[in-house]
């Protein structure tokens, strides 16, 4: 070590504070002018945490369900209840999927239909939050050897759960459909009209330039729009619940709280953004 | 300043494990800040987790600057900002800068602040939460060109105070056992 002298050793402590925070106005300028360094570097960090997430995740995941058990004992008696009511309404419904889909299936074959392509997915574990305070995404345990990429889509057994939209060597960080710059087209399924459904952080996107005639209706099913080439049509999203202030939002069939595991698929579509884009204005563009 | 000049006198001689000793004790408040920071990523399935991550280090650099400013000097402040701002999904740099103006400003309250009982250095960190958690909001607008939403600035400002009593008994049992170099 430099055995520097007493008073030169009291300006260097001095100094040490004001000479950071200058460096840390440099490093935001630098941040803002280059974000796919910050973008690498994060990338990195959470590669060599990944593994360590995924094996701390699972004795987590058991206590969480241990406790939910718990829960679920105590509710049992009202559950069992709403169960069998659920069930009877979803037998009457059963029957009627049964015999709208053999006549689906009938007119189709009448129509010479041609089906859509069967799509590959992978299913992938949810093992930290990747959102931050002002971001709604999640980070995902991947292989070492897997084939995601950018662009591709993330259900959960539900619905629409979000985007990928950096993809690391272990790790796939997804982007929710709640996130502030989050923008999908989509389709209001009764009335065929299109919006967009805009992020906004909180629990409940917004819907935004819906056209004239289709306002959406309350309980209105919301699904993906093919419009764009970002995602197949009708990948289902949630319904359409009107807010105190008479906004329009949409009340996501995700669970986007407690996602556990995701799958990702791959629809071929290649209006996504390329590689090298910058996150900010790559994120917006959507 | 080096701990011969601050502290004369006899001493045992520094052997190497001595030397370790002081030195694991030395870098306690930093290496335990980072494990927290860590260890706030795992998956607990608690609604809003990311909060935890700003406020508990928050919390704890607070807590050091004030206590034992020594170990936490302020290049490791601006690691621990970048970590936060790594970790946390914010824009590069507006952890650093937020954790090195906390540090200056309880560097400067240090001498009286230290002598108050806990009620009155928990009010000032609830100050400094609430400043923390303004810097980090405006920051993040500034640079993302659009105002966020300020729930979660508030939501923020609540945690890092609510935190910090259970905190400050884990730490304060640390700072006068675990990292204390002059124990030895």
């Amino acid at each position: 070590m430099i055995r520097l002298s007493i008073p030169a050793r009291q300006v260097v402590s001095k100094l040490t504070l004001p000479v950071l925070i200058a460096a840390s106005f440099a490093l935001l300028l630098v941040g803002k002018a280059d974000t796919m360094l910050a973008d690498r570097a994060r990338v990195a960090l959470l590669d060599s945490l990944a593994p360590v997430y995924v094996v701390l995740s699972q004795p987590l995941s058991r206590v969480r369900a241990a406790v939910n058990d718990v829960v679920s004992l105590w509710n049992i008696r009202a559950d069992n209840a709403q169960l069998r009511a659920e069930n009877d309404r979803l037998r009457q419904w059963q029957s009627t999927a049964l015999a709208l889909d053999a006549e689906n299936r009938r007119l189709k074959a009448e129509l010479h239909w041609v089906p859509d392509p069967a799509t590959a997915y992978v299913t992938a574990r949810v093992v930290a939050d990747a959102g931050g305070i002002y971001a709604k995404a999640v980070l995902l345990a991947v292989g070492p050897n897997h084939f995601i990429r950018r662009g591709e889509i993330a259900l959960d057994e539900n619905g629409l759960v979000g985007r990928v939209t950096d993809v690391g060597a272990r790790t796939a960080r997804v982007l929710l459909i709640t996130d502030l710059n989050s923008r999908i087209p989509v389709m209001l399924e009764q009335s065929r009209g299109r919006a967009i459904l805009a992020g906004t952080n909180g629990p409940t996107p917004r819907l935004l330039y819906w056209s004239d005639g289709s306002p959406p209706r309350d309980g209105e099913r919301v699904v993906t729009s093919a419009e764009a080439d970002a995602f197949p049509a009708g990948l289902p999203i949630g319904t359409v619940h009107y807010s105190a202030a008479n906004v329009p939002e949409v009340v996501p069939a995700a669970n986007l709280d407690r996602l556990e595991m995701v799958r990702i698929f791959d629809y071929g579509l290649q209006a996504v953004v390329p590689p090298e884009a910058p996150r900010v204005s790559a994120d917006r563009a959507r | 300043m080096p701990r011969e000049d601050q502290f004369p006198g006899i001493r045992p001689r520094p052997s190497l494990g001595r030397r370790l000793d002081i030195l694991a004790r030395q870098s306690f408040p930093a290496s335990t800040t980072i494990l927290l920071m860590l260890l706030c990523g795992l998956p607990f399935g608690i609604a809003d987790q990311a909060t935890l991550l700003p406020s508990v280090t928050v919390g704890c650099v607070y807590f050091w600057s004030l206590f034992r400013p020594a170990s936490l000097p302020p290049p490791v402040v601006f690691l621990i900002g970048l970590l936060l701002d790594l970790l946390g999904y914010l824009p590069i740099g507006v952890g650093v800068l937020t954790l090195l103006i906390l540090h200056g400003v309880v560097l400067r309250a240090r001498r009286s602040l230290t002598q108050q009982g806990f009620i009155l250095v928990w009010l000032a960190q609830i100050c400094v939460g609430i400043v923390a958690a303004g810097l980090i909001w405006t920051l993040t607008s500034l640079l993302d060109l659009q105002l966020m939403p300020a729930g979660p600035a508030a939501f923020q400002a609540m945690l890092t105070a609510a935190l910090y009593p259970a905190l400050a008994i884990v730490l304060t049992t640390a700072h006068r056992t675990l990292a204390a170099p002059e124990r030895l």
